[in-house]
């Protein structure tokens, strides 16, 4: 097994880790950078829950190499909040039952970060399309729409 | 899994690598190959992985043909301008793939080249009639229509030491107007049941041409030449006739999506709504 050296950033700080090359995003940033924000479920690409933001863009950590972080920009739930004041997007989750046990909660606001990143003002059907891969047990998702839709137009 | 990692900076790079590795793996987006591996179903002493050999990018060439490069991910393929002006249902199609979270990572060249005949793009892309470009280290390229690119389930015409570097879309003949629907029972981010592209041209309100192929339906995604032959010269009212021969066309198994006898009747059904929309 050939290993790599790749540098990115992570939540804004350089990090330089040495990996395997068949080592896995999710892992890293679990086992490697202590950031275990990023939850584990299905290791199979569908329930979202690994999701983080590569150079601003959503991807499933579960599926994604390492070594394709090189160079890039890494956001993952830890890097949302600035100096541990919430985003309007996290205190619309907690005002809108945006989450009830939580497991999903970091992959939802990850994803629905970018969601508002690239479209500030999104209509209920481009939220429910963007936010399709991020699968939650317990709210029925209502709670989740309108939190985004909350934090869209404040 | 234990292999040895090749992270060419260039195509030509890539190409060389690929000649003398003829064994080697390629890695795309890896979506698919994260998968492969852990299930052992792929076991590589050697991964070349494409993501920094600079083949991404989409251009309309001089002729009106639209080039997108291997490594262009299916939301960037999805979103482009470029696309949709040549075919919005193309776009449309790149948009019916998993999530929008999938699409940032998987490529238009690892979905061809994964050649799974539950996928979305496939189907499109034979009923526009777009090729894929394959290379090998020298220089030596080569173009094949996509429905003889894909010649089994999870086989395809590209030879070892070859890449796939771009599918070329012809331009549409004038009057062509295509749709692509995926039959989705279950979930909105599932594989289809049954799904059909169909690129049609109505000329006196009859149909003048028509292609038509299917996904979820045999071990590649399927074009169904019979159907299109009875399309061609069809008035509205003989549509449904000429749809039911899908039927026999396709090669469906019982999956998990739904058995062979429901497949079939979903193909004659969806083939003939497809139609429709084009003729209204
Ligand atoms: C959760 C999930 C849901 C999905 N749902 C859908 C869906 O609804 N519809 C759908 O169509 N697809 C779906 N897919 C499949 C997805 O489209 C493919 O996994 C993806 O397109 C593969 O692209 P990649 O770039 O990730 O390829 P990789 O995983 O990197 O590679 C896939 C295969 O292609 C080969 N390859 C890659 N690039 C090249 C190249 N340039 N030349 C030669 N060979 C190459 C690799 O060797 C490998 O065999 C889903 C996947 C996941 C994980
Ligand atoms: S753990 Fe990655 S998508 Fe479920
Ligand atoms: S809050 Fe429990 S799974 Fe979403």
């Amino acid at each position: 097994m050939s290993r790599h050296t790749i540098r990115f950033e992570l939540n804004g700080a350089t990090r330089e880790v040495e990996v395997e090359a068949d080592r896995l995003l999710l892992d890293v940033l679990r086992d490697e950078t202590g950031l275990t924000g990023t939850k584990e479920g299905c290791r199979v690409g569908i329930c979202g829950t690994c999701t983080v933001l590569v150079d601003g863009r959503p991807m499933t950590s579960c599926l994604f190499p390492a070594v394709h972080a090189d160079g890039t920009a890494v956001r993952t739930i830890e890097g949302i909040a600035h100096d541990r004041e919430l985003t309007p997007l996290q205190t619309a989750f907690i005002e809108h039952g945006g989450f009830q046990c939580g497991i999903c909660t970091p992959g939802q606001i990850v994803s629905a970060t970018a969601l508002l990143e690239t479209h500030p003002r999104p209509t209920d059907e481009q939220i429910r399309e963007w936010m399709m891969g991020n699968l939650c047990r317990c709210t029925g998702y209502f709670g989740i729409v309108r939190a985004i839709q909350a934090a869209a137009s404040a | 899994m234990s292999y040895e990692l090749h992270r060419p900076r260039s195509l030509d790079e890539a190409l060389a690598l690929l000649e003398r590795h003829e064994d080697a793996h390629v890695m795309a987006g890896a979506t698919a190959m994260v998968l492969l591996m852990r299930q052992g179903l792929v076991r590589p002493e050697r991964v070349v992985s494409l993501r920094d050999a600079g083949m991404s990018g989409i251009r309309r060439e001089a002729d009106g043909t639209l080039w997108i490069g291997a490594t262009t991910t299916i939301r960037d393929a999805e979103t482009s301008d470029a696309v949709r002006a040549h075919c919005a249902a193309l776009a449309e199609t790149f948009g019916r793939v998993a999530t929008v979270r999938v699409r940032c990572q998987a490529t238009i060249g690892g979905n061809l080249a994964h050649a799974d005949p539950a996928q979305d793009p496939p189907p499109m892309l034979i009923a526009i009639g777009a090729e894929a470009e394959l290379a090998r280290a020298g220089g030596a390229r080569r173009r094949i229509a996509v429905e003889d690119l894909l010649v089994d389930q999870f086989a395809t015409a590209i030879d070892p030491g070859e890449l796939l570097v771009g599918v070329r879309v012809p331009p549409p003949a004038p009057g062509t107007r295509a749709t692509y629907v995926k039959f989705l029972p279950k979930t909105e981010d599932d594989y289809a049941t049954v799904s059909v592209a169909a690129a049609v041209r109505v000329a006196d309100g009859r149909i003048a041409d028509a292609r038509i192929a299917l996904g979820s339906v045999g071990a590649t995604a399927i074009r169904a030449r019979k159907t299109e032959q009875a399309l061609r010269g069809a008035a509205p009212q003989q549509i449904a006739d000429a749809a039911a021969i899908v039927r026999d066309e396709i090669d469906a198994i019982d999956d998990l999506r739904g058995s062979a006898a429901y497949k079939r009747e979903m193909a004659r059904v969806w083939t003939e709504r497809a139609v429709r929309s084009l003729m209204a």
